[in-house]
């Protein structure tokens, strides 16, 4: 994790040398006075930002598999990513400053996971096969209205913005917008870490976890929107990143079981540590910027294959 | 612990009554078995009790005390629900589903202690299964899984066991070790069980009281052996039974042996003596 520290800072295409960066680190004054802005202004909130998302995004995934007793419910697959990007682009089409953007990305996470259970409750019990369509449902529908958005933004100035946004970058984080945007995924991620045991109980049957002694509403409302939370603030700061949601916690099922006590420290390191990486290639592979969700795919799903293969899978 | 459940009715909203003015109690100690046909409401008597259902007239008391005058987390620590055996999506091992168990007692942010997990390896280890300690609970077969589910519900440290059907699905061998852990649990900690059964031997076996529900509503609650009649299966199963004890080695066994399927039509007190004389001459053909 330290390492992946350090290479995402000293990495790029204005290469910091590693005495550099602990002189600038430790106070030392350096010859060269770029070191100190491209560090401190540039590469270190970036890299924060990808810690923190990446944490974020794997915990809010591995809750929702958690909660649903699903392996292939994740934010993603459930449609809160795309009511929270619709959200978002609603925001950017108006204008709005960055926290309105943020608020806007989860109201619409939390509507459309909203709508997304309440369609797949049958007779007051959901199954695992009506949760995902109507995950798929939900989110089409989302994606058809950024399309509708998309179709009537300007071209000239707000069509980009939300078109190279949607990609996903972390670009441009100052440390002002830092402490706003990841505000909301640091009280998630702790309401989740803090919660792992109980994620537990909540992945037994309903009538089982109730006979524990749970209170199922508070819990299950509690985790939805802490996971949202992290969900839309992630999307509103950078855009859509595919992927480390369903990815990270496969992955961290398939080396530590499915105890949520392990799954939820182990996504947490994993996605923040995966996130960092995958944004230092982004920003260092070529000179223009390659945008990060094209990344998390190309990278993650050869390292998802073979785990797949070596492990056999998560034991389900 | 004494549970009560008064006069109590049942039925989904806008439909029939399912359950008709059920009534019976439970000292410290004593077993309960319920019997009745499929989709008789057995099931849905055990969501009742268990409060995942509302009465729709009548009440639960736990020591006096009515259900809702509770704290929901109090109930739990006194009450251990078991489940019937069902494969999960994501699978544990066994010693950290039985300290789910433990649930009841922690609070809301809080992590099982060490104690908790001693107490979960405990409880393992009271219904005969520490060998399965480290496996995962898919991995292993449906009787074990049902035992480990036992001392899940144990690990709440429980007055009162709630099990459905806990032996359905089991062989001989598996439906015996169940049934014989329930009755020593009970036996040896004083704890409580309301135990649904498709098994009227069983239910014979181990139980010190009865509730037989019949397909017309009405009900029979009373000691296991008042209830427990061949007049009272034949009413509720529409099967013509016999029951006979008989002793091995000092011990008094008792078996119901379902003879053939009653017509709803036919009038009983004849059919008795019909299938009487039949089974007579059986016996002189044999």
């Amino acid at each position: 994790m330290i390492v992946a520290f350090t290479i995402a800072i000293t990495a790029g295409r204005y290469t910091i040398s590693f005495d550099n960066m602990i002189k600038a680190f430790t106070g030392q004054t350096i010859e060269d006075a770029n070191v100190r802005t491209v560090l401190f202004n540039i590469r270190l909130p970036r890299a924060i930002l990808a810690v923190i998302a990446g944490a974020g995004l794997a915990v809010a995934g591995a809750a929702f598999q958690s909660m649903f007793s699903n392996p292939l419910a994740t934010p993603d697959t459930l449609g809160v990513a795309t009511g929270a990007s619709f959200g978002a682009t609603l925001g950017i089409m108006l204008r709005l400053p960055a926290l309105g953007i943020q608020m806007t990305a989860f109201i619409m996470g939390i509507l459309s996971i909203i709508l997304v259970y309440s369609i797949s409750k049958v007779k007051g019990e959901s199954s695992l096969v009506m949760l995902i369509l109507a995950g798929m449902v939900i989110s089409s529908l989302f994606e058809a209205l950024v399309s509708l958005i998309k179709y009537v933004a300007d071209p000239q100035d707000v069509l980009p913005e939300i078109t190279y946004w949607l990609m996903g970058s972390l670009a441009g984080t100052g440390f002002n917008d830092l402490l706003v945007g990841t505000l909301p995924m640091i009280i998630g991620i702790i309401i989740i870490v803090g919660l792992r045991w109980k994620l537990n109980v909540l992945s037994l049957h309903e009538d089982e976890a109730r006979a524990m002694g749970i209170n199922l509403n508070f819990i299950r409302g509690l985790t939805i929107i802490s996971s949202t939370m992290i969900t839309a603030s992630v999307i509103a700061m950078c855009g859509k990143v595919g992927w480390i949601g369903i990815l990270i916690p496969h992955i961290s099922r398939m080396i530590f079981g499915n105890n949520n006590k392990y799954v939820i420290p182990a996504s947490l390191i994993l996605g923040a540590a995966y996130l960092l990486l995958i944004d230092t290639i982004a920003r260092s592979i070529s000179a223009a910027e390659l945008p990060i969700s094209i990344l998390t795919a190309i990278i993650g799903a050869p390292v998802f294959i073979i785990l797949l293969r070596k492990t056999g899978g998560i034991k389900a | 612990m004494r549970f009560e459940v008064r006069g109590a009715s049942f039925g989904y909203k806008g439909g029939k009554n399912i359950l008709n003015n059920i009534s019976f109690d439970l000292n410290k100690g004593e077993i309960l078995s319920i019997l009745g046909s499929n989709g008789v409401g057995k099931t849905t008597l055990v969501k009742c009790t268990l409060g995942f259902l509302p009465w729709r007239k009548g009440a639960t008391y736990i020591d006096e005390i009515e259900w809702s005058k509770w704290k929901n987390q109090d109930i739990w620590k006194k009450i251990g629900y078991v489940p019937q055996a069902k494969r999960s999506a994501f699978s544990y091992t066994t010693e950290e589903m039985v300290l789910l168990g433990r649930n009841a007692h922690l609070g809301l942010l809080s992590q099982p202690s060490k104690e908790d997990m001693y107490l979960a390896e405990s409880c393992l280890e009271k219904v005969g299964m520490s060998r399965l300690k480290g496996k995962l609970c898919n991995e292993i077969s449906g009787g074990e899984l049902q035992m480990v589910l036992i001392a899940r519900a144990l690990a709440t440290n429980p007055e009162l066991l709630i099990l459905d059907e806990p032996e359905s699905n089991l062989d001989f061998k598996n439906q015996l070790i169940v049934i014989n852990t329930i009755k020593d649990i009970c036996d040896n900690e004083g704890i409580s069980s309301i135990i649904n059964t498709h098994y009227p031997e069983h239910a014979i076996a181990i139980s010190d009281k009865a509730l037989v529900l019949n397909r017309d509503g009405s009900n029979h609650f009373g000691t296991a052996k008042e209830v427990i009649t061949e007049k009272n299966l034949r009413k509720a199963f529409d099967v013509d039974v016999r029951i006979r004890s008989f002793e091995i080695d000092g011990k008094m066994h008792t078996c119901v042996l379902p003879i053939g399927i009653l017509n709803n039509d036919m009038n009983l007190e004849v059919l008795d003596g019909q299938l009487f004389e039949d089974a007579v001459a059986v016996d002189n053909a044999c």
